[in-house]
Order: C-alpha cells, then sequence, then structure tokens
C-alpha cells in the first residue's frame, strides 16, 4: 500500500530526513518510536504532503501512485488520512462544516454521492458515539478552545468520517486520561480492517497494549534504525533508547 | 493645491447651475443655507494630503472627475430594483436613483402608526421638519459635508414617536445609474425616547459609469431608544463614495451600527458617535473587503461624554490583490464619562503581499476612571491551518476561501437581521470565490 525508499527531507538547510525505507501493507499496522526530534512527526507531515519541508531525495508511492507528485489534497482524496500531533485550531469554521466538506470531497472524488446537511449530521452522530464525543462539539469551531484530549477525539472522529485506506497518527495517544486513551483506541481498531492500514506514532508501550501492531519501528536521527515485532516495544520501555542509539552510531561509523 | 482649487472653482460653477436649476422651488431658509455651505466649502477646499485626517486616502482620482450636477439624473428610471433589495425582507423600502425618489418603486411593509418615513424632498419646503437632526454634523469642518448640505436634493427623513417600536425594517435604497453623476443624499433619523427602529441603508449601481455618492447621515436617539443600523455599500469599481454618518445619543439609548464596505474605487466613511447621556450602549462593527484597486478609509470618532457607557467597536478588513486601506479608531472620553468601558478591535486580512492597510488606533482620555482596550492586528491567512484543511480533502482555493469567509463571518454574523445576513453570507463568499480564484 505505501512504499517509501530513501526519503530524505529538509527544513531550509537543516536535513530532517535522511533515508527512510518503509513498506506498508493493506491490513497491517505498525508502529513509529523513537527519541523527541528524531523526525517522527516530520515524516508523517512529509507522507500528509506538507510544503514547509523539501523533500530532497528518494520515492514514496502510495496505492500504486506516486505520493510526492500529489498535493495535500489529492493524498487525502486518495485516502491518506494524518491525525495530526498538534490538531490546528481555526476560529470561525464550524466543525461540522468542516468534516461535511471534506467528507463530500472523498465522495466526490470516489463518484459517490454528496450528503446534505440533515443526512450528514445523522452520519456524523453514529460516528461520534465511536469516540464517546458530544454532540455540542459539532457547532463549536475546528478544535478552538478544545482540551488536549479533546483534539485527539476529534481527530479520531475526522478519520471515522473520511475513512481512510491509511491512517497515520501522530501521537494520538499523547495527553489522554487512561479513559479516552481507551475511546481513542477502540475507535482506531474499530476502523481498521484487512484492506486498511495504520501508522501509528507513539512514545508508549501503553498504547500498543490497545493498538497491536505488527512492526516496531525506531527513528532516530532521521532514520529507522531498527524494526521488529511488538516485543520491541516492550523492550525499548525497558531499557530506553540509548542502546539503539550507541548501536545506529556504531553502524554509522 | 492647483488641481484643488481648480475643482473647488469647477463645483462653484455647478453650484451655480444647480440654485438656477431648483428655480425658486428651495425655500427662502434652505436656500441661505445652501449658500453659507457653499461658501463654507469654498474657504475649507478639498482636504489634501496635508490634512492628518486625509493622509492616507487621496483624493487626486476624485478630482480629476468632471461630476456634474444638473444633467438629467434620475432619468434612467428603472422599472425592476428587485434585483437589488434585500431578498426575503420583509421593509418598507424607499428607492432613489441618481439621488432622486421613485414613489413607484417604494413602499412595501405598512409601518406602524407613530413613525413617519418621508423623503427629504417633499418635506424640503416645510422648514421646520428637516431641521431636527440636521444639526448634528458639525458645520464649518468638513468639505464634504457642506456640499452635501449645498447639493442637496432628496433623501429621508425617519422619525419614531415615544415608545413606538417598529418592527418592521425601514429599507432605504440607493441607486446611482447616470455617468458622472454626483448624488448628495441626506438621512435624517430620530428616535425618541424609548422607541425601537431598525434601518438598512444601501448603496449599489446599476452600471459602470463613474460617479460620486457623498452622503451625511444624522441619527439623534432619545432616552432608551434603539437603532439597528446597518449601511451596506456595494457599488461599481469606479464609484466614488464619501459617507458622514453622525450620531448623537441620549441616556440608555442603544446603537448598534454595521458599516459594509464591498464596492467603491474610493470609499471614505467617516463615523462619529457622540454620547451624551448616561448608560449609553454604542456598537460599530464593521466590514470591509476590497480587491484590485479599491482603497476603502475608516474614520471613527466615539465620544463619550457621559459616566458609565459603553462603546465596542469592531472592524474587520480583507485587501486582496492592489487594494489599499485606511482604519483610524478615536476614542475620546471626556473628564466626565467616568466608568467609561470602551473596546475596539481592528483586525485585517492582507490576501496578496501588495494589499497595505494603515490601521491606528487613537485614544484620547481625561477620565481616570475607565476601561478602555484597543488591538489591531494585520495578518495573511494561517497556512497551518491550509494545510490542515487540506489534508482533509479541502482543496487549496477552497481551504482560503473558507478561511476567508470565517474571517469575514465574524462580523457577519453579527448582523441580526437574517435575510441582510444571509444576503452578506452569500455576497461576501462570491466574492472571495472570485478574488481567491483571481489569485490561483
Ligand atoms: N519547520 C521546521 N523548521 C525547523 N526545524 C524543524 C521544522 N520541523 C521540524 N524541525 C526539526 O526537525 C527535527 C525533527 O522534528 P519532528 O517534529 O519530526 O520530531 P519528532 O520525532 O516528531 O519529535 P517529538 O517526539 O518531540 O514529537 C527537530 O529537531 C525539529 O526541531
Ligand atoms: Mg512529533
Amino acid at each position: 500500500m505505501l512504499n517509501i525508499e530513501n526519503l530524505q527531507a529538509s527544513v531550509g538547510d537543516t536535513q530532517i530526513l535522511r533515508g527512510i525505507n518503509l513498506q506498508v501493507n493493506a491490513g497491517e499496522i505498525h508502529a513509529i518510536m523513537g527519541p523527541n526530534g528524531s523526525g517522527k512527526s516530520t515524516m508523517a507531515q512529509v507522507l500528509a504532503g506538507h510544503e514547509g519541508y523539501d523533500v530532497t531525495g528518494g520515492s514514496a508511492s502510495f496505492l500504486g501512485r506516486d505520493l510526492l507528485d500529489m498535493n495535500p489534497e489529492e493524498r487525502a482524496r486518495e485516502g491518506l488520512f494524518l491525525a495530526f500531533q498538534y490538531p490546528v485550531e481555526i476560529p470561525g469554521v464550524n466543525s461540522t462544516y468542516f468534516l461535511r466538506t471534506g467528507y463530500n470531497e472523498m465522495c466526490k472524488h470516489r463518484g459517490q454521492e454528496e450528503l446534505d446537511a440533515m443526512d450528514f449530521l445523522s452520519l456524523v452522530r453514529e460516528k461520534l458515539k465511536l469516540v464517546e464525543m458530544d454532540e455540542s462539539f459539532l457547532k463549536r469551531s475546528v478544535n478552538e478552545g478544545f482540551s488536549g484530549g479533546e483534539k485527539k477525539r476529534h481527530e479520531v472522529l475526522q478519520m471515522a468520517v473520511l475513512e481512510p485506506r491509511l491512517a497515520v497518527l501522530d501521537e494520538t495517544d499523547s495527553g489522554l486520561d487512561i479513559d479516552a486513551l481507551r475511546v481513542v483506541a477502540n475507535g482506531v481498531n474499530a476502523l481498521h480492517s484487512p484492506e486498511k492500514a495504520a501508522i501509528v506514532v507513539t512514545h508508549y508501550q501503553r498504547l500498543l497494549e490497545y493498538i497491536v501492531p505488527d512492526y516496531v519501528h525506531v527513528l532516530y536521527k532521521g532514520r529507522i534504525v531498527r524494526s521488529g515485532g511488538k516485543e520491541l516495544a516492550l523492550e525499548l520501555e525497558e531499557k530506553g533508547y540509548d542502546w539503539v542509539k550507541d548501536e545506529a552510531v556504531g553502524a554509522a561509523v | 493645491m492647483t488641481q484643488t482649487a481648480g475643482r473647488t472653482a469647477w463645483y462653484v460653477e455647478r453650484f451655480d447651475e444647480f440654485v438656477r436649476s431648483l428655480n425658486g422651488s428651495s425655500s427662502a431658509q434652505l436656500l441661505t443655507q445652501r449658500k453659507e455651505a457653499m461658501d463654507a466649502f469654498v474657504e475649507l477646499g478639498f482636504p489634501t494630503a496635508r490634512d492628518e485626517e486625509w493622509r492616507y486616502t487621496s483624493l487626486a482620482a476624485l478630482l480629476r472627475q468632471d461630476f456634474g450636477v444638473v444633467e438629467k439624473l434620475g432619468e434612467e428610471v428603472l422599472s425592476d430594483v428587485d434585483a437589488w433589495r434585500v431578498p426575503n425582507l420583509q421593509s418598507h423600502v424607499l428607492v432613489f436613483t441618481d439621488g432622486q425618489y421613485q414613489p413607484a418603486l417604494s413602499g412595501g411593509a405598512s409601518l406602524p402608526e407613530g413613525v413617519r418615513v418621508s423623503n427629504l424632498a417633499s418635506l424640503l419646503h416645510e422648514d421646520g421638519e428637516v431641521r431636527d437632526g440636521t444639526s448634528l454634523a458639525p458645520r464649518g469642518k468638513d468639505a464634504f459635508v457642506e456640499l452635501n448640505t449645498a447639493f442637496l436634493r432628496d433623501g429621508v427623513h425617519v422619525h419614531v414617536d415615544k415608545g413606538v417600536r417598529v418592527d418592521v425594517p425601514i429599507e432605504v435604497l440607493f441607486i446611482a445609474a447616470s455617468p458622472n453623476a454626483a448624488v448628495h443624499p441626506r438621512l435624517s433619523v430620530r428616535v425618541e425616547d424609548g422607541a425601537e427602529a431598525t434601518l438598512v441603508e444601501r448603496y449599489v449601481s446599476a452600471s459602470d459609469h463613474v460617479h460620486l455618492t457623498n452622503s451625511l447621515a444624522e441619527f439623534s436617539l432619545g432616552e432608551s431608544a434603539h437603532l439597528d443600523h446597518y449601511r451596506v455599500q456595494d457599488e461599481n469599481r469606479a464609484a466614488f463614495h464619501i459617507a458622514n454618518l453622525y450620531v448623537r445619543e441620549e441616556r440608555h439609548s442603544v446603537l448598534r451600527s454595521t458599516c459594509c464596505t464591498l464596492g467603491g474605487r474610493l470609499t471614505r466613511n467617516h463615523v462619529h458617535t457622540h454620547l451624551i447621556g448616561e448608560g449609553v450602549d454604542s456598537t460599530l462593527n464593521g466590514l470591509y473587503l476590497v480587491e484590485g484597486q479599491q482603497h476603502v478609509d475608516n474614520h471613527t470618532l466615539i465620544e463619550h461624554a457621559q459616566p458609565h457607557c459603553q462603546s465596542h467597536e469592531f472592524y474587520k478588513g480583507i485587501l486582496a490583490d492592489d487594494s489599499t486601506g485606511v482604519f483610524r479608531g478615536q476614542i475620546l472620553v471626556h473628564q466626565a464619562a467616568q466608568k467609561t468601558d470602551a473596546y475596539q478591535a481592528n483586525r485585517n486580512l492582507l490576501l496578496s503581499d501588495r494589499a497595505e492597510i494603515n490601521t491606528k488606533p487613537q485614544l484620547e482620555i481625561y477620565a481616570d476612571d475607565v476601561k478602555c482596550s484597543h488591538g489591531a492586528t494585520i495578518g495573511q491567512l494561517d497556512e497551518d491551518a491550509i494545510f490542515y484543511l487540506r489534508s482533509r480533502g479541502i482543496g487549496s482555493a477552497a481551504a482560503r476561501q473558507v478561511l476567508t469567509r470565517a474571517f469575514a463571518g465574524e462580523v457577519v454574523e453579527r448582523i441580526r437581521l437574517e435575510p441582510l445576513r444571509v444576503l452578506l453570507e452569500d455576497s461576501v463568499g462570491k466574492r472571495l470565490e472570485q478574488a481567491i480564484a483571481n489569485r490561483a
């Protein structure tokens, strides 16, 4: 589904991604871990098409198409979804309107019929249940004044509405209380299926108890320096990142 | 300077013609007032860049135009004005073409007992009537105010008796039609103690011709009177539009005034609210949306003369292409005006790096126990927000539109008159769609 080869990206003169290789197949869940500043969010943003990053090398294909050749909206319409680490507040833009506009863009792209306000409302009500969010959020401006946890739930709500093929969740667990974590994880699991895939960026093994990954990768200084099964997360939890870093440095020498 | 002087002479000639054309139909008193106004205008001359109040708004282009006054204005009588009415608004409407009242196109919902709405021309010979609001604009201070008095032909007079609540909005529609028309409309409104009214002023063009609107509005609110006022200017891109509004607010009166500028090549809106009683609640909202070569200048002066009043001013502007804007928000709090609560904000969104806005609050406070806050911002669209929307499948142009609309929405949503709010949402949306599509 997603095939990333030697992906390199920079901001200005600073190189951040230094050659990422990653293959994600339908039905798989990949976890990406790694110390702060290692490039996890950058990778997620580059995949979503953020124009603030220059892709300086490598390639990425998504469902057989050149991902890097598509603009952000095309990627989204093709079924790529990014749950932001820091969801953006958009004052004055009503949440329902935002969700519906995105939803209808997907419909247009897929040649399906668009939904009017009433029909969409019944759809979104169902999705709200999944993330246990109150309907009152729909009346508010997108993310404006939402608590950290509410913003994260709202990301999963968007995912539930847009039903992407590949979801990239950037620290969707950060800042969640135990109950919210379970809700968000259940939501993600409920949306998963053999035709879909997810990349879950997290710092915590705890999330991976709920969303069980097929693979765990460690990103360090813009490279995936180690990959393994779900037990790698446990090992990291226990030992920290130092040993991976040491190995990475050793390997680079 | 020479340009200004030359133009002054031109207007003097036009005035002499105008007086001749009146053929004695103007009362002696009014004629004297016209002449006095013309003398004052000659004395003042047109403002120049040396005039602090006009530093960032050049009248050069206006002064190059040969605006006539006695050509056959209003000849192009329009048979159908529905296109310019506020859709679905059940109102009592007065329609003017080139400043001339069109009785056949006016009327609509009937007004309750105790409110008199008439076109000014019908009153201009019965002197007493027109006078009750007219003393608000200071004499000998503003060239355009003087011109308005000198060339005054028609306008609207509203009088709401004590305690009368007028639920039917009064809609005034000025349609400019003829080339080089110079129209000097006057609005005079008196809302007596405890009375309530809603007034909608709209200015549109029926053609692409250059024309000038130089309006003067004077509103006087009695004790505990309420006035909801909306002014929407959507004239063509060749139009020059000068608007002066003077408001006098007595004890516990409530004013909500919204000024929207969408059209015009050059627009100058000057508003002076004078809070002369205690406990007045005065709101000025504004929205300007300009593109191409348009220039818009909003000057407001909120004058607190008595204690315990609150004023709330909220102006937002969107400037695209090479458009330019000025916002000058003056708040004057006299020594007696203790416990004043004044809030002012001016926020601007620039959609191009060539667009410019010059914004300045100007607070003059002589009382010591007051709450005054002000803020001005100038910014571009939030790129993070654009990316966020795009990452949800919303196209780049659509994302810009959504965000720009949201920016304008903060003013539009404060419009209480629903049909007007819907109309503005619609016209603002369309305008932005164009402005953004042109850029992409
Ligand atoms: N727009 C930018 N401008 C400058 N530096 C940037 C920019 N974006 C990312 N960086 C830098 O790139 C590096 C990687 O950042 P990134 O946000 O991808 O890390 P991360 O792995 O997601 O970290 P965290 O775990 O803290 O979320 C950091 O050093 C960061 O400061
Ligand atoms: Mg991150």
